[in-house]
């Protein structure tokens, strides 16, 4: 390719060439709104957390405790029996310290952000959220952590009524 | 090709299903299809394919959440951006290949989730050209159908019949979220949208999911007793330019037709067809598609469906399940609604509103304002 | 399962990638289909059907996008089909083109992938806001580098991995990137560079990232007898392997990358290939970030598990070694409008394949991969060419 082709089309444009008056740029916003339904599985799942608990599904042919709960279990495909409480202990499974936010600006302050494997969930069965009361330095996987909660009359149903998840005093 | 469908599964249609996820709903449907087929999805699915968009969903990448609900996990699975028949469509053309034996195809409207849809209509306009009017995105319906009954004679009174038709055959699909007993005066007094086109004269939406299972002619042989041929397939793609567009024809759909009707070795559709399910997201849609299959000659759909003649005891019964406007619009999933309604038929199992000794069928999908894309199928009883 | 028929690449084109292109998807698509079929010696006429494969509309801010696409990707009143699998879409297209072929319905089949991330204001990172759950997910606020960042903790710490042997791949990829015409970030940089790199989502560091692009690139496929009259030289897409694995990634262990392994398995039956290492001459594994083309080769069977750094730092991968990633320079440095991208590495594999790879040529080069990932560390797409 290099040898037949002789030059690639593209024009490029740099940010202040977007941001001149000589660029024609047309700008929108899409209107597009949802309110997508939580379904069954989800629903349960943001009553007990605003309840201050952890609740998954149990497949009983693979005897998985899934979270986040499902109805199905994706690897027997069969309805999954019933719902398990979980502790909301847990071990970090992996983690990372972010300097950027949601929209890629930089910030001062890190969120610390991991998969927690908790205890009593099947195997590997982890979820996503934040480290919170720790030592950067001290964080490693296999860190055994817990979840701390929201006072009760500030959580909404949300996967943000846990806080974060804090180390465990270790004996 | 050698292709049939030899499972289907599907929720009911439904104006709202607050709750229950759509993820809960895929669940339903693709056990009773699977069920239907008698396939186990771990072991004996070669590959899964589902018709979805981004922006219908609310989520980007929407593939990501469909494999754990069909069996899919671990497994070939993809998203084709396109309506369900499209979908299915490349379902057939995988175990055309070879390399597949059995295929799972999935679609669903949980249109009940999106709270302005009219502005995701819009989003689909061409961003340069087409955005800067502020109006309601079925205008380009509006100037379709208003181009369309111009040169077609065809009067809103037709329109408005198609509409009457297709709620009333509603009235026989258990499955239907908008069977109703209509008349001509309700939908031509209902008001305007985009004028000719009113309120009435546009399907509502619906939320609902219908998962197939598609297999080679010697799994489909093991699998089905009454396993339903595709016997051809035809999709086309018009300009995007609603400025340079053909307004009166549905030229895709006539395309599409073409290449269908030619791998099924029919010449003459009014004869050989028993009986269609064309999309009627607008009423007039409807009438335009039966002439762009060439159900009838141009122009005459909407006097012969004034007559009867497509009605469900009519000579050529078109949309008996009651198509989008009776059964629910259910966004990309109408597309396999129609093939799930002539598939019924074909088998039998259409209940009250069986349409007599069925034997070939045409199922037609578009894609909606503002495309000029669709599809075509002939299916058939017999191999 | 035996396949109907043998498929071949027979044409490429692809165009410039850069962080902002003036052109509209419309015309980025033309572009990338013009050139191809002007290298295969056709034109339009001479075309079956069209596949796309692009990536998030939130990018180009389209509702149904492929459908605006269409008539710059030649698509007009032919038969037209959308392929999406997220990021793995660029390697997926091809695929998709090669089912309309290999099914007999169609001889030839032109395939376009374009991306236009540059209209997503303030930063193409806003619209990765939405591929995450919107229940369990969104509220917590991710960015989309932490699940690269939780991944590449977990690969590192799960196999010993110094960090200096990943940042190797940046430094041999923006390298090779010099003598890609369609380069954005071709550069002579340093393994100190990338350590010293700002971190952005520890332990992701700048110079470990592809940066989003504009761009669009196409092949032009025919059945075998099709392909034998217009070429000598066919490219013959003998694998193709694609495998999605469940959405609960938080569920899954994310040392290995699994969907890429079964799709590299789907894809060496087919092409018959038992001994990966010993019988692929080259890959080009999907690079947006430095960690994941050596989590991708050890997924293409092509280094045992927590093995590729090692040969990374032994050269083994660069043009000359025994095993070339990346000749192009990938996504790390050619750059990264994601589709378009995915397909630049099928269009590499053709090139190198056809010895028409100028500088970035490998030698003996007989059997070429391709592979994209993409989704919630979900989806691995595989393609085999041989010549």
């Amino acid at each position: 390719m290099s040898e037949k082709v002789k030059d690639l089309r593209g024009t490029r444009l740099s940010a202040a060439d977007l941001e001149s008056e000589d660029t024609i740029t047309v700008r929108g916003r899409p209107n597009a709104k949802y309110a997508w339904s939580a379904g069954i599985a989800y629903t349960k799942y943001l009553e007990e957390l605003k309840n201050g608990r952890i609740v998954g599904r149990r497949c009983r042919q693979c005897e998985r405790v899934l979270v986040p709960p499902r109805m199905y279990c994706e690897q027997c495909f069969r309805a999954t029996d019933e719902w398990v409480y979980v502790k909301g202990t847990g071990k970090i499974n992996t983690y990372s310290i972010s300097y950027l936010d949601a929209d890629a600006n930089r910030i001062k302050t890190p969120i610390l952000v991991a998969v927690i494997d908790l205890d009593g969930a099947g195997p590997g069965i982890g979820i996503l959220h934040k480290l919170g009361n720790v030592d950067i330095e001290k964080i490693h996987v296999g860190m055994p952590v817990q979840a701390v909660w929201k006072p009760t009359n500030e959580r909404k149903a949300s996967v943000t009524d846990i806080l974060y998840f804090e180390p465990i005093e270790e004996e | 090709m050698t292709v049939a469908i030899v499972g289907v599964g599907h929720t009911s249609f439904q104006s709202t299903t607050p709750d229950i996820s759509f993820k809960e709903q895929m669940f339903e449907a693709a056990v009773k299809a699977y069920e239907d087929a008698g396939v186990n999805p771990r072991k004996d699915i070669a590959s899964f394919l589902t018709a979805a968009e981004d922006y219908y969903e609310g989520y980007s990448i929407f593939d990501e959440f469909v494999p754990d609900q069909l069996g899919a996990v671990l497994r070939p699975v993809c998203t084709i951006g396109g309506d369900g028949l499209l979908a299915l469509i490349n379902g057939v053309m995988q175990i055309e290949t070879g390399l597949f034996d059995v295929v799972a195809i999935e679609a669903h409207s949980k249109a009940s989730d999106i709270l302005t849809f009219p502005g995701i209509v819009t989003h689909g306009l061409d961003p340069i050209y087409n955005r800067a009017f502020n109006v309601h995105p079925y205008f380009v319906a509006g100037l379709e159908m208003r181009r369309y009954l111009h040169e077609t004679g065809t009067t809103r009174e037709q329109c408005a019949a198609v509409v009457v038709k297709n709620k009333e055959n509603a009235l026989s699909n258990p499955s239907a979220a908008f069977a109703a007993k209509m008349t001509v005066d309700d939908v031509m007094n209902s008001a305007f949208v985009s004028d000719p086109l009113t309120h009435r004269d546009i399907s509502p939406l619906a939320d609902g999911v219908i998962v197939m299972v598609l297999a080679s002619e010697e799994k489909a042989k093991k699998l089905s007793d009454h396993p339903v041929w595709l016997k051809g397939v035809g999709w086309c793609s018009d300009t995007p330019w609603i400025e340079s567009r053909t307004w009166s024809t549905a030229e895709y759909a006539r395309l599409a037709a073409e290449r269908a009707y030619k791998m099924a070795g029919i010449k003459n559709p009014q004869k050989q067809i028993a009986f269609a399910e064309v999309d009627d997201w607008f009423s007039y849609k409807e009438l335009q598609h039966i002439e762009a299959l060439g159900l009838c000659e141009n122009g005459e759909a909407g006097k012969l469906s004034e007559q009867g003649n497509f009605s469900r005891n009519g000579k050529l019964p078109v949309n008996v399940s009651g198509g989008r406007i009776g059964a629910g619009n259910l966004l990309e999933a109408s597309a396999l609604q129609s093939v799930l309604e002539c598939v019924l038929q074909l088998q039998g199992r259409a209940g009250k509103r069986q349409v007599k000794s069925a034997e070939m069928a045409v199922a037609q999908s578009w894609r909606g304002v503002p495309t000029a894309t669709g599809c075509v199928a002939v299916l058939s009883s017999e191999l | 399962m035996n396949v109907k028929r043998r498929v071949a690449v027979i044409g490429a084109g692809i165009t410039l990638f850069r962080r902002r292109l003036k052109e509209t998807g419309k015309e980025l698509s033309y572009l990338a289909a013009n050139a191809a079929l002007e290298s295969a010696g056709m034109t339009l006429a001479d075309i079956d059907c069209v596949v796309m494969g692009t990536a998030p509309d939130a990018f180009d801010g389209i509702h149904m996008k492929a459908d605006n696409l269409l008539d710059g990707a030649g698509a007009t009143r032919k038969p037209y089909s959308r392929v999406y699998v997220g990021g793995g879409t660029g390697v997926f297209s091809p695929i998709g083109g090669w089912w309309h072929v290999a099914s007999g319905l169609f001889d030839t089949c032109l395939v376009v992938a374009e991306e236009k991330m540059s209209p997503c204001q303030p930063h193409p990172q806003t619209a990765f806001r939405t591929i995450w759950d919107p229940i369990i997910t969104r509220p917590l606020n991710p960015n989309l580098v932490w699940i690269f960042a939780l991944e590449m903790n977990r690969y590192m710490k799960t196999y010993n991995i110094p960090k200096e042997h990943i940042a190797m791949v940046a430094v041999k990829n923006k390298a090779n990137a010099l003598d890609h015409p369609s380069a954005q970030l071709a550069a002579k940089i340093t393994v100190e560079d990338v350590l010293n790199s700002e971190t952005m989502v520890w332990p992701v560091q700048r110079l470990d990232i592809s940066p989003p692009s504009d761009g669009a690139a196409a092949l032009v496929l025919a059945s075998e007898d099709v392909a034998r009259k217009y070429t000598d030289a066919p490219v013959w897409i003998d694998g193709v392997g694609w495998s999605l694995d469940s959405a609960y990634w938080t569920n899954r262990d994310l040392c290995f990358p699994q969907y890429v392994a079964e799709a590299a398995k789907m894809a060496y039956k087919m092409a018959k290939i038992t001994d990966p290492p010993k019988e692929v001459d080259f890959a080009e594994p999907y690079d947006p970030f430095t960690y994941k083309e050596l989590h991708h080769m050890e997924g293409l069977l092509l280094a045992k598990k927590g093995e590729a750094p090692r040969l990374t730092a032994e050269g083994v991968t660069q043009r000359d070694g025994d095993l070339p990633i990346c000749p192009s320079g990938g996504l790390l440095g050619v750059g990264n409008p994601i589709a378009a991208a995915g397909l630049m590495k099928c269009c590499e594999l053709f090139w190198q394949l056809r010895n028409e790879a100028g500088k970035r040529q490998v030698s003996g080069a007989e059997t070429g991969v391709a592979q994209a990932w993409g989704d919630l560390m979900q989806v691995g797409t595989v393609t085999v060419f041989r010549r």
